[in-house]
């Protein structure tokens, strides 16, 4: 089976002043993720206020980059190479979106063992995607 | 306070365009908003609250109530919740009402994406965030580079649903059958030819697993409807159509802890307008249920309350959501699948079906027989991520 290429325009993240350290730390290949002191859970996408408990007292973690595929869809409605858009469960907890990369479409299936990869982006920070491990 | 048996709707509209490249939207909806006051026997002067969404051009209610020359308006809201607005601002306009801030509430719908090419696949792999009204969003960052469209995020999430419960792509293409039975009988449906479960499993495959046939249409057009006091509805000369339960909630992602793509936000909106209206959904005789998608109809019909969650792929095969037909008869005017949906925002018919059938004035081939109790029910937004349902019951009275 052919491997999505991932040649499709990755839309460049808009960086706000809140969000700013998690696309630096992109830059560095890292994925953060958010955690709460207060209430003990973690959420993603990171943001300033917790968004279980509202506590501001909420820091930003890396995570281990280890995941499980949720579920996906192989968008074929397109100019270029199919895409796969999916939901993955990090190993941390949290239910995030993402791209399904570099990956045999054979492979895709819910529950995949999926790994952390850096992509660029068009003219914006390098974004995260997934590949089947 | 309830809004129960406090407010009818009393005037329909839905214009008969599907392609409009000749017309502006804003004439559109100023159509629409003529042809509902002239279906109820009323005129402009009489409107003195209006309702849209962010469908509408220019700046929320005003720019619009200004080019449409409403000079008596005392409440406006233009609450977007994508294409469950229109049914949402029925159950506002009801509570308005009830409240007295006002007696005839208009609520307008219209818009070109065919025209203009701004059909849902025309945002492509730039996802919602190449929309700049989206690219501020606190998610856009997380999300836009992942080129996520409408298809591809419901389709995620009809993905989920064969994982967890074994529904199949025939049983999704029953609801596509349905609404194309239907559809055959209305002179204005795009889409008037009558498919199989095996022409649906033929089209070509959008988001896995959805075929081209899974999805609605994209139309221009748009629709109206006016809703009246009780005091304003006995002076007309039309069927009443009572207002007797709304309900409405929101749905997201959760930060990622709930996030669970198997039901809708119609699980919370439901029961409370059921509760409002003291009926069961086995008291339903027709439903309007939003149909972006094959999938959007299942879940929603399972989230009502129509069957257990689950059972929405058994419940919806072997014809069940034909009129005459099956146990739920369903968007009898072809729905968004195959007649019209306007703006990308397939609310505002739903509520108009439910009126036809309530009056007794569907086309003949699906009018069910002694349709006294009627729901519509809409997701805007997207199922994928965030989105927002609304549940509106109406009774012939």
């Amino acid at each position: 089976m052919s491997e999505p290429k991932q040649t499709r325009r990755v839309f460049p993240p808009p960086v706000t002043p809140e969000t700013q350290r998690f696309w630096d730390a992109a830059s560095k290949e890292k994925l953060l993720y958010g955690w709460c002191n207060a209430c003990k859970e973690p959420h993603y996408f990171p943001r300033s206020l917790c968004p279980f408990c509202f506590s501001d007292n909420v820091e930003w973690k890396e995570a281990s980059g280890r995941a499980t595929l949720y579920t996906y869809s192989i968008m074929r409605r397109t100019q270029g190479e199919p895409y796969v858009i999916a939901y993955v469960t990090l190993a941390e907890g949290p239910t995030i979106l993402t791209n399904i990369v570099d990956s045999d479409l054979d492979r895709i299936v819910i529950d995949a063992k999926v790994e952390l990869v850096f992509k660029e982006s068009e003219g914006g920070p390098p974004v995260p995607f997934f590949r089947v491990a | 306070m309830s809004i129960r048996n406090k407010a009818y709707i009393m005037g329909a509209f839905e214009h008969p365009t599907r392609h409009a490249p000749d017309k502006s939207t804003a004439q559109l909806h100023a159509e629409c908003a003529k042809g509902a006051l002239a279906d109820a026997g009323l005129s402009k002067n009489d409107i003195d609250g209006y309702f849209c969404a962010g469908d509408a051009p220019g700046f929320g209610a005003m720019s619009m109530a200004d080019y449409m020359g409403l000079r008596n308006l005392r409440h406006l809201d233009s609450t977007d919740t994508g294409g469950s607005s229109y049914i949402l601002h029925v159950g506002h306009a009801a509570e308005a009402i009830a409240a007295g801030k006002c007696t005839v509430a208009l609520v307008t719908l219209a818009g070109r994406p065919r025209s203009e090419n701004t059909g849902p696949g025309a945002r492509g792999g730039g996802g919602r965030g190449g929309n700049p009204r989206f690219a501020a969003a606190p998610e856009a960052a997380f999300e836009a580079p992942y080129g996520g469209s409408t298809h591809n995020q419901y389709a995620m999430c009809a993905q989920r649903h064969m994982h967890e419960y074994g529904t199949t792509s025939e049983q999704l293409a029953w609801i596509k059958v349905a609404a194309s039975q239907h559809a055959q009988h209305n002179p204005h449906a795009l889409l008037k030819d009558v498919v199989t479960v095996e022409d649906v499993l033929a089209s070509p495959m959008i988001a896995d697993p959805l075929h081209r046939l899974d999805c609605c249409v994209i139309t221009d057009g748009g629709g109206a409807v006016i809703v009246t006091s009780a005091e304003v509805a006995k002076g007309l000369n039309r069927p009443k159509v009572k207002i007797i339960g709304a309900g409405e909630a929101p749905k997201g992602t959760y930060g990622g802890r709930d996030l669970n793509l198997t039901y809708s936000a119609a699980a919370w909106s439901g029961p409370k307008a059921f509760e409002e209206a003291g009926i069961a959904p086995s008291d339903i005789k027709y439903a309007s249920i939003y149909d972006s998608f094959t999938i959007t109809v299942l879940m929603q019909i399972e989230d009502l309350g129509f069957c257990k969650k689950g059972d929405g792929g058994r419940f919806v095969s072997d014809g069940n959501l034909i009129s005459g037909h099956g146990k739920l008869p369903f968007n009898t005017d072809g729905g968004g699948l195959c007649n019209n949906h306007p703006a990308n925002r397939g609310g505002m018919t739903k509520v108009i079906e439910a009126v036809r059938q309530l009056r007794g004035e569907a086309h003949p081939k699906v009018q069910v027989k002694n349709c006294d109790l009627a729901l519509a029910h809409g997701t805007g937004g997207s199922l994928g991520t965030r989105h927002g349902a609304a549940t509106l019951i109406m009774e012939r009275e």
